[in-house]
């Protein structure tokens, strides 16, 4: 059975209790994407400034459960200062551990260990793998996805301008 | 702390429960307890076997063929409707039309005697209580014809604030109104609201999923014009509901659907629709679940809804006074504050814990609840939340199911005492 604790890891929590980059930036010259759970009503803003095809500022606005509130806020750290085909790559990958291919939709079923970890490209991922308990939890994979796709939004509409 | 005994007020609930094969199971190493019957509610092993039984010895489409088993199929389909009308104090069960759940029966009137009768410029009265069932397809009508949609307010307690009720009556075709609130447990006064619109010459159509699974229905009673219900919240089977109306203004509308089932005659340059309520059931209806929902009426009707209703009372009682003495300020309750006024709908808000977290904790004690905004954005802004926790409590509900939601709550607490 999968326990609270493969959820709600400590490092989640943190980022919970004191998410980082919480705000705005001014539209235009950021761009601003509003992502919305429609099974719950949590919704996410993500403000993203790019110069030189860097990602120089995030901001994160709204408000979720602690899952949806910490990828956002993990992601912001994750992603500022790269490049945006970087940050494409770090999304890729994120997207990639988020997949329940590998674990059947009953997350009891996640085999012990969790295999997935040792796949390659994995570790490229840091604080982030503490996320990777979420795929035992299958409802709440939207939470933590929910800024990520949010971002892909963000960077399609940044680079469109 | 509870005694577990509930036969005060009429109802064995340990025995009831012991009905409801799914309530026998664990989640997470806990015995299970359902306090999502809002969502749906569980089935009764008569309901499963009435199900298994239909396909196992009189499976044949009905109102076709002539054999023996095509006649007892028929008969069971329209002694289902026959029940449906008794339980629901309908007059007759010709005014009793099978969908596939309420909110079909809500679309079937938009579609059918909505676009019929309400024209550019006309009013439709909803409250800011309803589901998205008794909004969007009157939004969609609003959209494709003007028809003008006006709101009655809800109260700091989630009641219905009717200050300004003549005024936003004045010129309206249709109130549209849920019986029993889905989110704040609150209950309209139906029959005042009826009265009020039919003195304005409005018709008045009762969204009643949230009501019949609680409470003795009578529809004359309420003098409503039409009723939109499901089985599945009221221990039926998913997938089937019913609309009822008054027989004058079925007769009136013109089908919903069209297929096989629905016509008298059909020709190479078109068609002649059935009489009501064959006009309104196009195509092969879902026997079984037909079949399912007869025998929910007959266990509901076994227990008596006056029982039913005093039990839920009660407990909705004991639920409000224990959440509330255990957790004081830190736990807020939307809706109304007594059981006069309300059913057993609790939406919750706990410290600032978000509700999927929190039902999150709540299900590794087994303990089962909604969250989200419950198909309710518009009344979830006025409440001023994204989401609720939304426990609600049936027939077969207790009050150690009560006991052990506070203790998951606390526990939930606990967890995530920052």
């Amino acid at each position: 059975m999968a326990g609270l604790e493969d959820l709600y890891r400590e490092i989640i929590l943190d980022h919970y209790r004191s998410p980082r980059n919480r705000g705005e930036l001014e539209v235009p010259p950021a761009t601003m994407a509003e992502g919305f759970n429609p099974l719950c009503g949590d919704e996410i803003r993500v403000y993203l400034q790019v110069d030189d095809e860097v990602i120089s500022n995030v901001r994160i606005g709204g408000q979720g459960c602690s899952i949806s509130q910490s990828s956002a806020s993990m992601m912001s750290t994750a992603v500022v200062g790269k490049s945006i085909d970087e940050a494409r790559d770090v999304l890729r990958q994120f997207k990639e551990m988020m997949s329940i291919h590998e674990h059947g939709l009953d997350g009891e079923d996640a085999a012990p260990g969790d295999p997935a970890a040792d796949q390659p490209g994995a570790s490229g991922l840091g604080d982030l793998e503490a996320l990777r308990g979420v795929v035992k939890f299958p409802v709440r994979i939207k939470c933590a996805t929910l800024g990520w796709n949010t971002l892909d939004q963000a960077l399609t509409d940044s680079c469109s301008e | 702390m509870s005694t577990n005994d509930s036969s005060s007020d009429g109802l064995d609930v340990a025995a009831i429960k012991a009905e409801f094969p799914l309530l026998q199971r664990e989640v997470n190493d806990h015995p299970i307890v359902y306090l999502d019957s809002g969502a749906t509610s569980q089935k009764p092993q008569s309901v499963l076997d009435a199900m298994d039984r239909y396909y196992a010895e009189i499976n044949a489409n009905i109102h076709r063929g002539a054999y023996l088993i095509a006649e007892r199929a028929t008969t069971a389909v329209e002694n289902s409707r026959a029940a449906l009308a008794r339980f629901l104090g309908a007059p007759s069960a010709e005014e009793v039309v099978f969908t596939k759940n309420a909110t079909e029966a809500i679309n079937l009137v938009a579609h059918s005697w909505g676009r019929t009768n309400l024209m550019e410029g006309d009013v439709v009265l909803l409250t800011a209580l309803e589901h998205h069932a008794n909004i969007v397809p009157w939004q969609q009508l609003a959209a494709e014809r003007g028809v003008e949609i006006r709101w009655i307010p809800v109260d700091d307690e989630g009641r219905l604030d009717l200050t300004d009720l003549d005024v936003l009556l004045d010129g309206v075709k249709l109130l549209a109104v849920t019986a029993a609130s889905n989110v704040t447990g609150a209950l309209p006064p139906v029959r005042h609201l009826a009265d009020a619109a039919h003195a304005v010459g409005a018709t008045v159509l009762i969204d009643a999923s949230q009501w019949i699974p609680h409470l003795p229905t009578d529809v004359t009673d309420w003098d409503a014009d039409f009723v939109a219900v499901t089985g599945h919240k009221m221990c039926g089977p998913t997938g089937i509901g019913a609309l009822w109306g008054r027989r004058e203004l079925l007769d009136a509308m013109p089908p919903f659907l069209g297929g096989g089932s629905m016509i008298q005659n059909v020709t190479f340059d078109g068609f002649t629709p059935a009489d009501v309520p064959t006009r309104f059931e196009a195509g092969t209806q879902p026997i079984a679940e037909i079949v399912g929902w007869h025998a929910a009426v007959d266990f509901l009707e076994g227990l008596g809804m006056e029982a039913v209703a005093a039990h839920e009372r009660d407990l909705t009682a004991y639920a409000l006074r224990t959440l509330t003495e255990r957790f004081g300020d830190d736990l807020v309750i939307h809706g109304p504050s007594t059981v006069e006024e309300r059913g057993g709908t609790l939406s919750l808000a706990y410290r600032d814990i978000h509700p999927h977290d929190l039902s999150q904790v709540l299900d590794q004690h087994g303990v089962c609840v909604r969250a989200g905004h419950h198909c309710a954005k518009p009344l979830m802004k006025v409440l001023g939340v994204n989401a609720t926790a939304r426990a609600s409590l049936y027939l077969y509900n207790d009050e150690s199911d009560v006991d052990t939601l506070a203790d998951a709550l606390a526990d939930a607490g606990d967890f995530f005492a920052f």
